[in-house]
């Protein structure tokens, strides 16, 4: 997560308008269905950008346009200064690697990664070397005579991506590569798969409905609903920051609770509690949204303070869930007439606390960790 | 954050540019698909047409004028028309005539006599009057002056139309529509009695615990490796007048719908056999458990889970059974004697009476049925493919020693009938003198001594076997990738899939003939080809293009979808990964293409009988003609060299894929 956010960090700057791959005003329709609605992106040279959406949102409709399989109905695609949009596959320049991974099967390790390189008309010997050290790259070092089918789904996985880099494309496009895998080999692929982009430097732009793998691996991630780019930021911008209730909710755990706004200020329960949220009208309909771990737990009995912002709500403790390295927790309570809360807990505090169910506490909700959407589902107020 | 607007903005939509995969692609397929329509539409349409055209001699149209004996002093010009009105110098029936008739133009002046100084004048009305003076043709609406001595040498030609005039006398001609009622007779019984000897020998062998099991399924497939003409052969032998067990037909004869009918189901038992089981061995062991968890009888089972389960199966066997019955030509013209059907009259019309525009005419009578069954075949088996693709538990036959022992029995009688047909032919064929003299010879191989082409025929048909199998293969599979493998170009790719599924719904015969009104036209720039052996390959590849045609787009739907993305991405032609991928990985279904083509091209009588030329003579040809010379065990041996062959050729194909898959697919082994 550290490295991550260092990245994105470089990443969210403004967008450079030298933009590796510009994607302008992009609509793809099938027939009546739009599939796309005005798509603009830019992504910079040597970013790793993750498309992130739940499945039939169009992640995939959009690298197929990027790509040239499947051209967009509407605007314009430039990649490294050039107009690319109707360049067919074959001109544009991008290795993919695909869910299926679409190895050749009776072709061996070693021909399905040279299948490119073969084309070139490199000679013999230099082609050899250039496996090998891909093979070295992606971990297979001694896997070059066998057939696809004698390799374990993470090995063809990365047999794919050997052969969809060997070309050195300037962009490459990852289609649900590790949906495939177990979790196991998921979780270690990912880091693989990050390390060797880092190593080439390649533009890379993955699509995933995985928010976990999109939050690990991307510098910036692109969150997609219907059709739309509903967010794009660094990982901590889209977690902490999200632009709709969509991205909130998508995107880790939340409380979603249903309340009016009047002056700063939403009702949970019977509490005001101050937010850092502006510009909804006074008893406008609002969701209020708190992530479980950014309720703070204190000891029972502490009192609210007069301040604002102070926004401490008496709770008990109606369960208790032990998930490994912390506690999950569901508060209710009269202070909150029925809403339920959950709250994340570290261990940490539970012993210190000495929290238990149906005791009573005091939990703070720090106002600007309080996010406000629209209840129709719109930007925030900020 | 996005624009959330929900219209498409005006505009057009990119157009990818065309690079030289897509150009590649694009041109090859419609290479194929004018390939289809040169050796398929055209020759149909010609066909359609030819039936519709009839000739006529138009006596309007033609103008006389006399002269007084001194030469001079013209009459009124008075037409033909007139004159005949009021002579009724000629029927109005026989104004009818073929392409060739001729009409005397003195049939219009009964005092004529050429001795007289009496001169004639005739010009044409309109556009188009033909007539010759002697072997001069005049089309011309300027008089012509002619002696007594040449105006008996003139002769009116019959002007072409387009009517339906020639459907009219087929359905006016007892004799000849009756071939209606007798084909569909036939083809309904013979496709009856094959569908229940074909479900319960698939039975047999899917649901029992039999033993012989793959010796029957061998035996089962032995009538596809011969020509229909085969069977009607040893029919002959069994039950003919000199057959050796005549007695058991109780005086009725062979020849007839009797024999036609055994023949049929003999020629047709493989094809419903394939498709029934096919059917039954999808069927779920789970509907079976079921059934018999609620206790039902074995008979209410097999009608409510077995039969239902099957029906598509049935449907499409009887479908195909009826179609290759109907429009067979070969067992009739040897076995049914009298007993007219309408493959026949088409080979008879255009052999026998020359009469072509008749024989157009029952080929598209003939089309009705072919295609109906088509249409009904292809609706059922896309039903039957969803079935396929519901994953299900395949069924375990359990022993049951009197179940099973009924199975051996019905087994056991079919391959004995396939067995004792193509035994009585080998056996015929060598007899010396059949059933004087049994003793063994080769006699009846010496075909240089016999007409029919000798063994040059048969090696012809080797080559046209040949080449069809590898021309033919390369074309189907191509054309198949092409169509599957292609991005947009939709109207085209239907297009091309509607030419490549037409020729199943095709006669042969009906093809046969429409290559001759097509390719013998010297009109038509092809007309080179007629008589060679390159349109008896076109047109063998032709007739059996759409089985390859979805054999191959099985194979190619069944590999991954991104082939061609991931080629493209790494900047790779096409055709490499054709060459290096696709084919290696279909290498099975080529194969499987190819010997279809083969045995196929070996044993088709129908679709060559009309456009084989002495110098392109073929051995399942020869044995139609040897036969019809009356040189029957000659015929049996010509038709044994084709069994022996195409035996051959599918243990070579066996072999061949075999090695193919243990070399190049040693993938497909983990
Ligand atoms: N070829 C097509 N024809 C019609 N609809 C399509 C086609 N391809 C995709 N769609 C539709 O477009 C939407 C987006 O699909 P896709 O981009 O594959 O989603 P995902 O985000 O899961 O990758 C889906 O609703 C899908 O049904
Ligand atoms: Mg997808």
């Amino acid at each position: 997560m550290t490295q991550s956010t260092a990245g994105g960090q470089r990443a969210a700057a403004a967008p450079d308008p030298s933009a590796y791959l510009e994607i302008d005003g992009l609509w793809k329709a099938f027939g009546d269905f739009l599939a796309l609605r005005d798509v603009s992106l830019q992504v910079n040279q040597g970013e790793f950008i993750c498309f992130l959406g739940p499945s039939g949102c169009g992640k995939t409709t959009l690298l197929r346009a990027i790509a040239g399989l499947d051209p967009q109905t509407r605007g314009t695609i430039r990649q490294g200064g050039q107009d690319i949009s109707t360049l067919p596959a074959s001109a544009r320049d991008y290795g993919i690697v695909f869910q299926s991974y679409a190895l050749f099967p009776n072709l061996t390790i070693e021909k399905n990664i040279a299948f490119g390189l073969e084309n070139i008309g490199r000679p013999r010997a230099e082609i050899r070397a250039r496996v090998a050290e891909l093979l070295e790259l992606v971990g297979l070092p001694d896997q070059a005579g066998k057939y696809p089918a004698q390799l374990s789904g993470g090995q063809q996985q990365r047999v794919a991506l050997a052969r969809a880099i060997a070309i050195s494309p300037g962009l490459l496009l990852l289609d649900e590569p590790l949906s495939a895998l177990d979790a196991k080999v998921r979780v270690f692929l990912r880091h693989e798969i990050k390390e060797l982009q880092r190593k080439l430097g390649v533009t890379t732009i993955m699509v995933t409905h995985d928010q976990e793998e999109a939050l690990s691996m991307a510098d910036r991630i692109v969150v997609m609903n219907q059709g739309v780019i509903e967010q794009v930021g660094t990982p901590t911008q889209v977690y902490r920051h999200p632009a709709s209730l969509f991205v909130a909710d998508f995107i880790g755990e939340t409380n979603k609770i249903e309340t009016t706004f009047s002056a700063g200020k939403v009702k949970i329960g019977k509490t005001s509690i101050a937010t850092s949220a502006t510009g909804f009208s006074r008893g406008a309909s609002v969701v209020a949204v708190i992530r479980p771990e950014d309720v703070v737990p204190h000891s029972a009995g502490r009192k609210p303070a007069r301040s604002a912002g102070a926004n401490l709500i008496e709770v008990e403790i109606e369960s208790m869930e032990f998930l490994g390295s912390y506690w999950r927790a569901h508060l209710a309570g009269k202070a909150l007439a029925g809403t339920e809360l959950i709250a994340n807990f570290s261990m940490n505090a539970v012993r210190r606390l000495s929290l238990a169910e149906g005791k009573t506490m005091t939990v703070e909700l720090p106002a600007e960790r309080v996010l406000v959407f629209n209840a129709d589902g719109g930007g925030d107020g900020r | 954050m996005a624009g959330n607007q929900a219209v498409l903005p005006a505009g057009r939509a990119p157009r990818l540019q065309l690079d030289r995969d897509a150009l590649t692609k694009r041109g090859l397929m419609v290479v194929i698909a004018v390939y289809l329509v040169a050796a398929l539409a055209l020759p149909l349409y010609a066909m359609l047409s030819k039936s519709f055209t009839t000739y006529s001699f138009d006596l309007a149209r033609y103008e006389f004028q006399v002269s007084d004996e001194t030469g001079g002093n013209w009459s009124d010009p008075v037409s033909a028309k007139a004159l005949n009105d009021k002579l009724n110098a000629v029927a109005p029936a026989d104004l009818a005539t073929i392409s060739d008739g001729r009409l005397p133009a003195t049939s219009f002046f009964p005092d004529f006599s050429f001795r007289s100084p009496v001169k004639y004048r005739i010009r044409g009305v309109g556009p188009t009057a033909p007539y010759l003076v002697g072997l001069e043709l005049f089309n011309s609406n300027e008089w012509k002056e002619l002696s007594g001595n040449d105006f008996r040498r003139v002769m009116l030609r019959p002007v072409q139309s387009r009517s339906l005039a020639n459907y009219v006398t087929y359905f006016s001609t007892p004799a000849l529509f009756r071939s209606i009622e007798n084909s569909l007779f036939i083809a309904t019984v013979s496709t009856i009695l094959t569908v229940i000897l074909a479900f319960g020998f698939a039975y047999a062998v899917n649901r029992s615990c039999m033993p012989f099991k793959p010796v029957f399924r061998l035996i089962a497939m032995m009538p596809i490796l011969v020509p229909s003409l085969l069977p009607g052969i040893a029919l002959i032998y069994m039950f003919g007048n000199q057959g050796y067990m005549k007695e058991l037909l109780l005086g009725e004869s062979i020849y007839g719908p009797l024999g036609i009918v055994i023949g049929s189901v003999f020629f047709t038992f493989p094809h419903a056999l394939i498709i029934i089981s096919t059917a039954l061995s999808i069927s779920d062991q789970r509907h079976y458990e079921a059934a018999e968890s609620l206790r039902a009888s074995a008979w209410r089972t097999f009608w409510t889970v077995t039969i239902p389960g099957a029906r598509y199966g049935l449907i499409s066997a009887a479908f195909v059974t009826f179609t290759l019955v109907i429009t067979d030509f070969g067992l009739p013209k040897v076995i049914g004697g009298q007993y007219n059907v309408l493959a026949v009259d088409i080979y008879k019309q255009v052999i026998g009476q020359q009469n072509f525009e008749m024989g157009a005419v029952v080929s598209v009578v003939l089309l009705i049925p072919a295609v109906v069954a088509f249409i009904v075949d292809r609706i059922v088996q896309k039903k039957q493919v969803a079935l396929l693709s519901a994953r299900s538990v395949p069924y375990q036959p359990r022993p049951d020693r009197r179940f099973d022992g009924f199975c051996l029995v019905w087994c056991g009688v079919v391959a004995f009938f396939i067995v004792g047909v193509i035994g009585t032919c080998q056996f015929a064929a060598l007899a010396k003198f059949w059933p004087y003299d049994l003793s063994m010879s080769l006699n009846n191989y010496a075909f240089d001594r016999m007409d029919g082409g000798g063994w040059e025929a048969y090696r012809n048909s080797i080559r046209l076997g040949l080449l069809t199998a590898v021309i033919g293969t390369a074309i189907i599979f191509t054309g198949a990738y092409m169509v599957e493998k292609i991005d947009g170009f939709k109207t085209g790719r239907g297009l091309f899939q509607l030419l490549a599924m037409l020729p199943m719904a095709v006669p042969g015969l009906v093809l046969g003939l429409a290559y001759i009104f097509f390719f013998n036209n010297p009109a038509n720039p092809l007309h080179f080809i007629y008589g060679t052996m390159t349109i008896l390959v076109i047109c063998t590849i032709t007739h059996f293009y759409t089985v390859g045609h979805l054999t191959a787009l099985t194979a190619l739907k069944q590999i991954d979808q991104e082939f061609e993305p991931v080629a493209a991405s790494l900047r790779t032609p096409f055709h490499r990964l054709f060459a290096r991928v696709t084919v290696p990985v279909c290498m099975p279904a080529i194969l499987d293409i190819s010997i279809y083509m083969f045995v196929n091209a070996m044993t088709t009588v129908s679709a060559v009988v009309f456009i084989y030329s002495t110098k392109t003579n073929l051995a399942s040809v020869a044995v139609l003609n040897m036969d019809d010379a009356g040189d029957i065990a000659p015929a049996a041996a010509m038709g044994m060299m084709i069994f022996y062959t195409n035996a051959i050729a599918r243990i070579v194909h066996a072999a061949l894929s075999r090695g193919v898959l243990a070399r190049t697919q040693a993938w497909r082994k983990r």
